[in-house]
């Protein structure tokens, strides 16, 4: 998965959870679950689109790496 | 003759208004069934009849802001329908009267509005309208044969409803025009299902639950998109400023009158959640994201059980007395996008499973959010639990939600030193609080309570 695709997948379930979110101004580094007050709910939410739209299993143990969007492009790249 | 009013949705609601309704003069409806969708501060909400009858009049127009307890419509009894010949019925109401909110009775929170005995209306009037007047003994065998008169075209004197007709109804079945609730309607649209596929569950109309299992039961939608993201649903822009600030103003009420009436007292206890996290990361792992537990689920199931064996915490204080719940029902504080707070409860969390109670939590703070609500989740909660945690706090301690007498509140669970067996150790810790009226429980109550929360939460697998 290149650069370009995670971010869009990325992005997308984001605004799914939090349609107003301006993610742009948030930057590559801010903590996702801080600045978009997501609950456990929303993380769990998250993941969940996350992983169907890109296929790839995501464990718990992965969560850490969610952290941010410079994060999450990492670990869906990598 | 019965009264159906606009039901009181928690101590801080005064007024509602009416949005939409689901029946029509002459629909037969039973207890139970969903008849209008009320809007409140918090939310829109369906609101079920409390008895079985046969809808009179609508007394109240959509778009109509009238006080708790004032009369929306009027029921008829199912079997006051004069006997025998078919009696004149006057049209439809031309023009329903307008609903006088100054006038009309109030009743307190917790109690249900009496009818109206004193004005009996004329007989006549009592027929729905729309409705021919048929034979008790071709009612009767409606009813033995599960029909709705309602639904049946007379071809008797006047339009009565005869005998073969009853039969003739009974060997071809008219698809009745189905109900829908509103969610349900927006749900389906969301879904791509189609209204007219969608079994039903019961006599009433069809809800959101129908919908989201008929959605489930054909996979062959393509969009796995479809799927309706928390959050995603929004409260309808028009209402949402308004509801914004009608919920502050709400919130600001109830909780002054909270402040200002129940003596509160605060215990805390820290809770190793060592055990029961490792028993949760064992059961995720290798499960499908949309089956995995979150340490929440596990605290409101252990605050649930704990509130079964401490009733004296899960109930109401009503009239200078304590009244236990029927049941426990843990109001979740659901915080929502852009501010305000809902509290709706899931109904019998100590009966649920922790994979139901998962799903039911999800379920709920998914409609909070998106302001669809049902009454009873509004009016029952009889215990509330705050997981402010989730958001990083160390420890919240609550104003309880009148007249609830208890609020249980859970910390951030963070990884802290804890010495286990006269060793140090690093364990997952949460700071588990209670706030407590003392005009029904003493702090040893209290204390019983937490105790017992630790104790659950050390045998995850049997929550």
């Amino acid at each position: 998965m290149n650069e370009h695709d995670a971010r869009a997948a990325v992005s997308t379930a984001l605004l799914r959870i939090v349609p107003d979110a301006d993610l742009e101004a948030l930057g590559d580094d801010a903590v996702l679950r801080t600045e978009l007050e997501l609950d456990s709910l929303d993380f769990l939410s998250f993941v969940e689109q996350l992983s169907s739209s890109t296929g790839r299993r995501i464990e718990e143990d992965d969560y850490p790496s969610l952290r941010t969007m410079h994060s999450c492009l990492g670990f869906l790249t990598g | 003759m019965s009264d159906f009013t606009m039901p009181s949705l928690g101590a801080d609601m005064d007024e509602g208004t009416l949005l939409e309704w689901l029946v029509k003069p002459g629909d037969a409806v039973r207890k139970g069934d969903i008849l209008a969708v009320v809007d409140t501060s918090k939310a829109a909400v369906e609101v079920e009849s409390f008895a079985d009858g046969v809808v009179d009049r609508l007394v109240v127009e959509p778009g109509t802001r009238v006080p708790v307890g004032a009369v929306l419509a009027t029921l008829g009894e199912p079997e006051t329908a004069a006997a025998g010949e078919p009696v004149p019925v006057p049209a439809p109401a031309e023009a329903p009267a307008p609903a006088a909110p100054a006038e009309a009775p109030v009743a307190t929170p917790g109690e249900r509005p009496a009818g109206h005995p004193a004005r009996r209306e004329p007989a006549h009037r009592r027929v729905p309208p729309g409705l021919r007047v048929s034979s008790p003994s071709v009612r009767r065998e409606a009813e033995r044969l599960g029909l709705d008169l309602a639904t049946i075209t007379g071809t008797g004197r006047g339009g009565a409803i005869t005998r073969a007709d009853v039969s003739r109804a009974a060997a071809h079945p008219e698809p009745a025009p189905r109900r829908v609730t509103p969610y349900a309607r927006a749900l389906a649209d969301q879904l791509g299902v189609d209204l007219q596929r969608v079994p039903t569950t019961g006599r009433g109309p069809v809800r959101a639950a129908d919908v989201r299992a008929a959605a489930a039961a054909a996979p062959s939608e393509p969009a796995p998109a479809a799927e309706p993201a928390p959050g995603a649903e929004r409260v309808p822009a028009a209402a949402g400023e308004d509801r914004r600030a009608a919920m502050r103003h709400q919130i600001a009420t109830v909780m002054a009158r909270s402040k200002r009436e129940i003596p509160h007292y605060y215990l805390t206890a820290t809770v190793d959640l060592g055990r029961a996290v490792a028993w949760m990361r064992e059961r995720n792992r290798d499960l499908p994201v949309a089956e995995r537990l979150v340490p929440a689920a596990l605290l409101l199931k252990a605050t649930a059980l704990a509130a079964a064996r401490v009733p004296e915490l899960n109930g109401f204080w009503v009239d200078d007395a304590f009244r236990p719940g029927a049941g426990v029902h843990v109001g979740v504080a659901v915080s929502l996008r852009g501010g305000g707070l809902v509290a709706p409860a899931l109904h019998d969390a100590d009966r649920l499973d922790v994979v139901a109670l998962m799903a039911g939590m999800r379920d709920l703070v998914t409609r909070a959010r998106a302001g669809r609500l049902h009454r009873a989740e509004l009016s029952d909660p009889t215990l509330t639990v705050t997981n402010l945690g989730d958001q990083g706090v160390e420890s919240v301690h609550g104003v309880i939600y009148p007249p609830q007498v208890a609020l249980v509140g859970f910390g951030r669970v963070a990884e802290r030193p804890w010495a286990i067996d006269g060793l140090l150790g690093v364990r997952p810790l949460t700071v588990a609080t209670l706030a407590a009226d003392h005009r029904a429980t003493d702090g040893f109550t209290g204390g019983r309570f937490l105790a017992t929360v630790d104790d659950l939460l050390q045998h995850p697998e049997d929550l």
